[in-house]
């Protein structure tokens, strides 16, 4: 009963955001003319309603979503509230594999970003499981080295191809979008391939969930419960990247969602991840399409990169979280 | 009826050898003592006996399979572990913790079904932690934490039941008290209960059967009277301990030591346990 409450008021503020993000812009339109142009009216205002702001609001919600899902799956995998698709290198292992499709490609590599970047994520996945597991036990400390050692390696070798290579000098808007977290959704069928990719993504985390549930007293433990450490591990892992790739081809590094929104939600619904998961993807879509709305009318009419608002509001916050649960 | 064997087991782990040929055969139900100085290689037997390592050479049966042919959620619907260790970062309730020993038997979906509930609540009865269920783990006594991990491996609905030092963190009442539970729970299930014991005299005083292993091999294997002799104790423990009998129930005491009072006054030991302080 109460969960179902948590989750009716997390589906309301989902709602919520997205309806203020199609509302809210840097033109204003009235929310009459808003609401015609969902209908199917005409004309310019109808224009940035349809094919402006509402890919980009449910873009948001979708990237918003599918990192606090990856966030919840890691945090669970590794036991280690810490750790989420950003901090373990997952996604700048996504975004390299997206830069890298850009400079080979250019503007043809576009409709392969997204599977580039799930390769990209399920390899940084894979190698920052392996680094955890250095010295035969996964510590937070190993998680977080791993991930850093991966995030300046992908950051380097980024920052290798963008000097190296014309056709990302000229393409350099994307590839800082990529790189700070921007939302830029090019045509609607990315966005239908995005949500069919998070769907099966979360779907995937729903079934594995009381499998996740089994890691909590460590993976041996979770072995003599029934659970098949290295076929477990692995469709973890490959969800993981299957939502943190789709993330990334739509939005590119966004940090603390994947992190604070499981690490949040875990005092409210409690630690099992069917619950978490199903409450993490709504709140993280619902946080995710309201910064994008900070972002784009703090500075109007320039636009802020996704990933600063987050960072900004996310870091402070997950900082406050650190000190409380140290406090107890 | 269950039958839990080890033929000629070998088990280590890279280069070092732990376990040198271990024979051994559980029959349900009985409770049997595991007992050895440190290092004998009792926990790497509960993990051979759990299909958690591998055998080298020799072999883990259950009922006549090799456990290596099984599958994890098959070998954990018949054998639960209760781990030494259980310590989570995570903030599940008693009732949630029971419910992982349910994971090998969900369903594709993995969702709980009327019976799953019923094993839940019925393993959450029998260790008396009813009025717990909605209490969060990491809010409990040591002894309501150990004893709901130990409901959590009978609500698995194995038949066999293996615990690695079940009441390392407990105080002596609990600890007999949570051995008996386990004890009548082995009787009324009709289990094969194996459990490593630290305490010789808890392991002579509830167990049918005691196995001592020493050096990676079973050096003695028996009734608790039997196998607890002076002889025997003092060849794998070391001359440090003295055996005697109680209403037939053998008992396990230091030998007489020198008091912290003899040493009063004099220099201090030398030798092997001094501490060394360098610098000036």
């Amino acid at each position: 009963m109460r969960f179902a409450t948590v989750l009716a008021v997390l589906a309301a503020a989902l709602v919520a955001s997205l309806a203020a993000g199609v509302l809210v812009g840097a033109v204003s339109i009235a929310p009459s003319d808003v609401l015609a142009a969902l209908g199917g009216a005409d004309g310019p205002s109808a224009t940035i309603v349809r094919d402006l702001r509402l890919p980009r609001v449910l873009a948001a919600a979708l990237v918003g979503g599918s990192l606090a899902v990856a966030g919840a799956m890691l945090q669970g995998l590794l036991r280690n509230p810490l750790a989420d698709p950003y901090v373990t290198g997952t996604s700048a292992g996504a975004s390299l594999g997206a830069v890298g499709a850009i400079a080979l490609g250019g503007a043809a590599a576009a409709p392969i970003v997204p599977f580039v970047a799930f390769a990209g994520a399920l390899a940084a996945a894979a190698a920052v499981w392996r680094i955890a597991r250095i010295g035969g036990r996964t510590t937070v400390l190993t998680v977080l080295l791993g991930g850093i050692v991966l995030t300046s390696f992908a950051g380097a070798a980024i920052t290798l191809l963008l000097v190296a290579n014309d056709r990302l000098a000229l393409r350099a808007g994307t590839v800082v979008d990529l790189l700070v977290g921007g939302i830029r959704v090019t045509d609607r069928t990315e966005l239908v391939l995005a949500g069919a990719v998070v769907a099966a993504g979360v779907a995937s985390a729903l079934m594995l969930a009381p499998r996740i549930d089994a890691y909590a007293f460590g993976e041996e433990t979770a072995a003599t419960l029934g659970v098949d450490p290295a076929r477990t591990t692995t469709a973890i892992l490959a969800a993981t990247a299957l939502l943190a790739g789709a993330a990334v081809a739509l939005a590119g590094l966004v940090g603390f969602v994947g992190l604070v929104v499981p690490h949040a939600l875990r005092g409210i619904v409690g630690a099992t991840h069917r619950r978490l998961i199903a409450a993490s993807f709504l709140a993280g879509a619902a946080a995710l399409a309201l910064a994008d709305l900070g972002a784009r009318v703090v500075l109007a009419p320039a636009e802020l990169p996704v990933g600063a608002v987050t960072g900004l509001v996310g870091g402070p916050f997950f900082l406050a979280l650190l000190v409380r649960s140290g406090a107890r | 009826m269950t039958r839990l064997e080890a033929r000629g087991l070998r088990a280590g782990y890279g280069d070092r050898q732990v376990l040198r040929g271990v024979d051994l055969a559980l029959d349900a139900p009985s409770m049997t003592a595991l007992i050895g100085p440190n290092g004998a290689g009792k926990s790497t037997l509960v993990r051979c006996l759990a299909g958690l390592l591998p055998p080298s050479a020799g072999s883990v049966r259950l009922d006549g399979v090799e456990l290596a042919r099984l599958g994890r959620p098959a070998i954990a619907r018949r054998i639960a572990v209760v781990p030494q260790l259980f310590e989570t970062l995570f903030p599940l309730t008693v009732e949630e913790v029971v419910g992982l020993g349910r994971v090998a038997r969900l369903g594709a979906l993995g969702r709980a079904r009327p019976e799953d509930r019923r094993a839940v609540a019925e393993a959450t009865l029998d260790l008396g932690l009813g009025p717990l269920a909605a209490r969060r783990i990491d809010s409990l006594s040591g002894g309501e934490r150990q004893r709901a991990v130990i409901a959590m491996a009978l609500a698995q609905e194995g038949d066999v039941l293996l615990l690695d030092e079940p009441t390392v963190h407990l105080d002596p009442a609990h600890q007999r008290a949570t051995l008996a539970h386990i004890a009548r729970l082995a009787a009324s299930r009709r289990l094969v209960v194996m459990a490593v014991l630290h305490d010789l005299n808890l392991a002579g005083a509830i167990c049918d059967r005691v196995v001592l292993l020493s050096d990676g091999q079973v050096a003695s294997d028996g009734p608790p009277a039997d196998v607890l002799t002076d002889r025997t104790v003092s060849a794998a423990f070391g001359d440090g301990l003295r055996v005697g009998t109680s209403d037939g129930v053998p008992y396990v005491v230091p030998a007489p030591l020198a008091r912290f009072s003899h040493w009063q006054g004099t220099a201090g030991p030398r030798g092997a346990l001094t501490h060394r302080r360098d610098g000036p």
